[in-house]
């Protein structure tokens, strides 16, 4: 199994005629995700290397059954395209686009809770999810990523930064770990979808039998997160921050990572973890590392 | 991006809150004619972004224009903490009868905005939070639903204003919002607001931080770009739109992704050398974007080692690795470069490194992180 998406996930790529998501478009497609349909208003009717396009995300709904959508269009437009998959009933929404201005996330974030409760967003801001070997939604090179063995171990990865998720996927594969879904949440300050979701689909899905977190400085997320750890996670986990050496006041290119008031540190993120059981790696490599002696533990 | 507190003002009165006449100086002449406009007394005020002003003798009260000359020339080029005093602001002192503190803020664990409201102001929050949490009113807002003014005036009197600040308080706040909101501020604070013995309520202070992200619907922002308190490799970065922070370091940092570069700064770290910048080249970055970085780069003269960090997902690795081949055609690097390269096209980047001819004194490759940082950390302390 997996998380949020599967072999059987039918995806739509608004912006699926620009540059950006055409090209990872057809690289989801390329990599096997059921990639059914684009939405670029004023060009339905058109196509993009066979892949249909609508004019709107209903549309496209109506037409091919998608149930999940890859928006991938710039920061102006891309609340009101998170919206309108909402609005068309899309239950998985995973928006990569950066820069987009932190009141409209907030606004589309709580727009989402109230009137599209049935409607889960991924980013934006994040390189997306993948399950291994099934469906691939973002910017991820799937070739980094080793499926999920039958008979486990595997590690179910959610992390705030996307080079560092790539960094995670590469360290097992490299190591012969299978991974179930790895999950990129972004570094943005209202995302979607938290290390708390993650972690909770992780605990519920039978083939993942380890988890991975890689957080990074600023907002209190990892903290919240280890609360969530110590009171409903029985599965063995591993993490990193990022940002150790972070100065206070700077932000650290993304819009979310930054030290302020002395709250947000690197520090203070790794010792409540590791008061919840995480082991803790000092770099990306280490918490492959210690992720690997976990998983020979369990086989 | 923050603002200095005479832009803050000018951007509060944008949303018609009330603040005191008063004008920028940056010299003894300006400020006088600043003073003469404002009417006397004055309060003559360093504009530099850290607190502690008043104690470094950065505010002074003046009541005629010799106070002014004397306090203004004091002032400027004053050192507070590390900043230079390069400007003023002077305004019409303030009869003050009673001091509050407002501000709106995003409160990322809960995903709502959050008003903070106190009628202990004039002093530092976290010191109130600390020594009497009870003091500070913390209200929610849902971003698609605002703040109305029964609202604001409900929590006026949560946070025991006084009766007759009411009104005005309730009134600054509900514009106070609106400079958040529709201002796209990361934060709008107030501190003091004051009470006026007349019964008028102003703000007394601006601080005021901008969403970046949110420049594109800003045009009138352009101008608090000019004064951001830049060092000259930040300011060169930003002329080629990089994601730069200086550092004291030796080892110079190139790396696709913010959450890869925070990790590169702390693995040089943890193997005894130290970042001379954070430099975080994005998704896409193309081959100008990898030589714009290496001008950067180049331009820091602490720089004795050049670490590229790459995994490539939407950065692809033959795009970095022409980038590098371009930019040492372009710029004459005094240091040597360590690259670690992997993820998409890596195998196709590390093929064009290797055919360009570059001598390894100059550009040698890595598999890993750590033997790339262990190698920059060792060329950087020859």
């Amino acid at each position: 199994m997996s998380i949020f998406v599967n072999e059987n996930t039918k995806v739509i790529v608004q912006g699926l005629t620009g540059g950006q998501g055409k090209y990872h478009g057809l690289r989801n497609r390329d990599y096997g995700t059921n990639v059914v349909a684009g939405v670029t208003p004023g060009k339905g009717g058109q196509d993009v290397e066979g892949i249909p396009i609508f004019d709107s995300v209903a549309d496209a709904v109506a037409a091919t059954g998608a149930d999940a959508s890859f928006v991938a269009v710039p920061p102006k437009a891309a609340p009101a395209a998170i919206l309108e998959a909402a609005a068309a009933g899309v239950s998985f929404v995973v928006c990569i686009t950066e820069g987009i201005p932190a009141q409209d996330e907030a606004r589309v974030f709580n727009t989402l809770l109230a009137d599209y409760p049935n409607t889960r967003l991924l980013g934006p801001n994040c390189p997306g999810i993948i399950s291994p070997g099934k469906c691939n939604i973002g910017i991820t090179a799937g070739e980094i990523a080793l499926p999920p063995s039958a008979e486990g171990p595997n590690v179910g990865i959610v992390s705030r930064s996307g080079t560092l998720t790539y960094q995670a996927l590469y360290e097992l594969k490299q190591k012969g770990i299978g991974v179930s879904t790895c999950v990129g949440i972004g570094g943005d300050p209202v995302p979607g979808t938290n290390f708390i979701d993650c972690l909770s689909e992780f605990q519920a899905d039978p083939d993942t039998h380890a988890i991975i977190m890689i957080g990074e400085i600023g907002g209190s997320a990892e903290e919240e997160a280890a609360d969530f750890i110590k009171a409903n996670v029985t599965k063995p986990m591993s993490a990193y921050i990022a940002g150790v050496t972070a100065p206070a006041g700077k932000k650290m290119g993304h819009a979310g990572a930054i030290v302020s008031g002395g709250k947000g540190t690197a520090q203070g993120k790794m010792d409540a973890l590791a008061e919840a059981g995480v082991k803790i790696g000092l770099n990306p490599t280490e918490a492959g590392e210690l992720m690997a002696e976990i998983v020979a533990n369990l086989s | 991006m923050d603002l200095f507190e005479y832009q803050g003002k000018q951007y509060f009165a944008r949303f018609d809150i009330p603040v005191s006449p008063g004008d920028k100086a940056d010299t003894v002449e300006e400020a006088l004619a600043a003073a003469e406009a404002a009417g006397y007394p004055v309060v003559v005020k360093a504009q530099v972004q850290v607190g502690g002003r008043g104690k470094a003798g950065g505010i002074k009260l003046a009541d005629n224009a010799d106070e002014v000359r004397t306090h203004a020339g004091n002032i400027l080029g004053m050192d507070i903490k590390g900043h230079v005093v390069n400007r003023l602001w002077v305004e019409h002192a303030s009869d003050i009868e009673d001091e509050y503190y407002a501000s709106f803020s995003l409160d990322r664990a809960a995903k709502k905005h959050l008003l903070m409201l106190s009628a202990q102001g004039g002093v530092e929050i976290e010191a109130v939070a600390e020594s009497d949490p009870d003091a500070i009113v913390k209200l929610h807002i849902d971003p698609v639903v605002g703040l109305d003014a029964a609202t604001a005036r409900q929590a006026a009197v949560d946070a025991k204003i006084p009766e007759k600040a009411l009104d005005g308080t309730a009134d600054i706040l509900v514009k106070l919002y609106r400079c958040f909101s529709e201002g796209d501020c990361d934060l709008a604070e107030i501190n003091p607001l004051i009470l006026k013995p007349t019964g008028e309520v102003h703000a007394l202070d601006a601080k005021v931080t901008l969403d970046a992200n949110a420049l594109f619907r800003h045009p009138e922002w352009a101008e608090y770009a000019e004064t951001e308190e830049l060092d000259e490799r930040e300011r060169l970065a930003k002329t080629h739109d990089l994601q730069y922070i200086g550092l004291d370091g030796t080892v110079g940092i190139i790396a696709n992704g913010a959450g890869l570069a925070m990790s590169t700064l702390d693995v040089v770290n943890q193997v005894g050398g130290s970042a001379a910048n954070f430099l975080d080249i994005g998704g896409g970055a193309n081959a100008d974007v990898m030589a714009a970085a290496l001008e950067v780069i180049n331009f820091d003269q602490n720089v004795s080692s050049i670490f590229i960090n790459i995994f490539g997902g939407i950065t692809r690795g033959e795009e970095v690795a022409k980038g590098i081949v371009e930019a040492l055609g372009r710029v004459d690097l005094r240091a040597p470069i360590v690259i670690r390269l992997d993820g998409t096209n890596a195998e196709e980047g590390r093929q064009i490194l290797a055919d360009a001819g570059i001598p390894e004194s100059k550009l040698r490759s890595e598999p890993t992180m750590l033997d790339a940082a262990r190698a920059a950390v060792a060329l950087a302390k020859n």
